[in-house]
């Protein structure tokens, strides 16, 4: 089954909560290892995509199917083999980050919590903080922490549900560099955004969710070539008050 | 492949090992059940302990029983308010979508309720023998008075349990402390049900708690035990199925 191309699988995927359609027909699949980016307004139903995969949530009819395993039918498996970061970071509050590694650890039944907690506060520049209580961590440490407890265990496939919403500049950043180390290493990333800009930093393909269906599904290029040649205009560029931003903050930093 | 092996005892030792960290940073809780009920019972004692006849001599060797579920009692809100906010904070979502057993989320808050309950009223019967409390009770009797708090408690937290996952809002949750706070009021724990206008015994001698009063009365006095403690047990059989099935149904349905 590991061998299957696909590392994600999805047919006909229909869901209504209280005769309000969300789903109405939903395909599309994830090829093993690439990064896959769910755009899509808000209420589009991206989480409840996300939370079908994830097994939280069962489908109405269709089919999806996570590293080969269908997620009705073998919800234990694919459990094994995904993680799951939501759209509030789920950490706990009142343990330190230290802790709430370990815990994700033990729950996963590995060897060694202790050394794979410091690991992954090593890695994910909370070893300062790594004995503070979440609680007093700052929004943008602690959805670090939230991916780090998603990466315990080197899932085979991460699902990222909005992972920068929410987020300054500067912590979204080292976010997406974080996605991109683990696409490079083999994981599959399914991640859902509402900035565009996220999805063409990071994605191998993109998908549009609209209307209870996905409307467009492809590479970057090949959205572009859906749209009207590019026309060659002459506009003095400003600079946008993310760069200023950016600017100053480094200005800042290396003096 | 992987194999799937139920892991409920490991899980369950970790989110007990994460409730009770809970509790030890929050020692409020454990303050306000203990507290509450040894000012009450300092109340019923000192002021109006006087003017309550219940044909023994020692009033407060009356009374412990019912402080003492009265305690248990007090403790089942904060059983609520911990298990809402498990949910709100997104934290059931991270378990569920990961191969933890099932019902190891519950278990790790009931057993807590159980651990936090036993510091509690080992207090409140340090104060009571400081009151002048006696008892001819011997270990076994002890033993049985522990089984039988032990049993009072989990009914209240497996109903408690169904209030903090279905609540919509904090208070909601919270909510289910108010009419179980009642019940021991309306009992024999405070005085004989003999004084009682008719409706009112009715309701008094049939409802459980007084089951429970006289089972750990008789069992503290020396006296023999009789039919009580089977009225208890058979209660607390019958609710504990009965909240069990509807908390584990209230979450599956939010996870």
């Amino acid at each position: 089954m590991s061998h299957n191309e696909f590392a994600i699988s999805v047919q006909g995927l229909k869901k209504s909560y209280k005769n309000v359609p969300v789903l109405e027909g939903v395909d599309f699949q994830v090829k093993a290892g690439s990064i896959f980016a769910l755009l899509g307004s808000n209420g589009a139903g991206k989480t409840t995509i996300v939370k079908i995969l994830t097994t939280l949530l069962k489908q109405d009819s269709g089919h999806a199917t996570v590293n080969g395993f269908d997620v009705i039918s073998k919800p234990d498996n694919v459990r094994q083999s995904i993680s799951l970061t939501g759209q509030f970071a789920a950490v706990d509050e009142i343990l330190t980050g230290r802790e709430n590694l370990i815990m994700i650890a033990r729950l996963r039944h590995l060897n060694h919590p202790h050394e794979i907690a410091a690991g992954l506060l090593e890695r994910f520049g909370l070893t300062d903080a790594a004995d503070r209580r979440a609680a007093t961590y700052s929004g943008g440490m602690r959805r670090r922490l939230d991916i780090a407890m998603s990466l315990v265990g080197n899932s085979r496939v991460i699902f990222l549900d909005e992972p920068t919403t929410g987020l300054d500049p500067e912590a979204r950043m080292e976010v997406w560099k974080i996605i991109k180390e683990r696409a490079g290493s083999g994981t599959t990333v399914f991640l859902t955004t509402q900035y565009l800009e996220e999805a063409e930093q990071l994605a191998d393909k993109i998908a549009i969710l609209h209307n209870g269906r996905i409307i467009v599904n492809g590479t970057l290029a090949e959205l572009k070539q859906l749209f009207p040649p590019a026309k060659v205009e002459y506009i003095e560029k400003q600079p946008s008050l993310e760069d200023i931003f950016l600017t100053i903050i480094n200005k800042k930093t290396h003096a | 492949m992987e194999t799937i092996k139920n892991h409920f005892f490991m899980d369950t030792r970790v989110m007990l090992g994460r409730s009770m960290r809970h509790i030890f940073r929050s020692m409020d809780t454990i303050i306000t059940v203990t507290i509450m009920p040894i000012a009450m019972m300092l109340l019923f004692v000192y002021v109006l302990g006087g003017a309550i006849q219940t044909g023994t001599p020692n009033y407060v060797n009356y009374l412990l029983p019912g402080i003492l579920l009265i305690a248990v009692a007090n403790s089942v809100g904060y059983v609520s308010f911990r298990l809402f906010t498990d949910v709100q904070r997104g934290i059931f979502e991270r378990f569920n979508s990961m191969p933890v057993a099932r019902s190891a989320a519950l278990w790790g808050h009931v057993l807590t309720a159980l651990v936090s309950n036993v510091m509690s009223l080992t207090v409140i019967v340090l104060v009571a023998l400081i009151m002048g409390f006696r008892s001819p009770a011997g270990v076994l009797s002890w033993l049985a008075v522990a089984g039988i708090l032990a049993m009072f408690t989990l009914v209240l937290t497996w109903i408690a349990a169904i209030a903090g996952l279905s609540a919509k809002t904090i208070d909601g949750a919270s909510a289910i402390a108010y009419p179980i706070h009642f019940l021991p009021l309306i009992s024999s724990a405070f005085v004989p049900t003999s004084s009682m206008p008719s409706g009112v015994r009715a309701f008094a001698e049939n409802q459980p708690v007084t089951a429970f009063v006289e089972a750990i009365r008789a069992l503290l006095s020396g006296q023999p035990v009789g039919n009580n403690i089977w009225v208890a047990l058979s209660w607390s059989i019958g609710i504990t199925v009965l909240a069990y099935i509807l908390a584990m149904r209230a979450y599956k349905r939010r996870g």
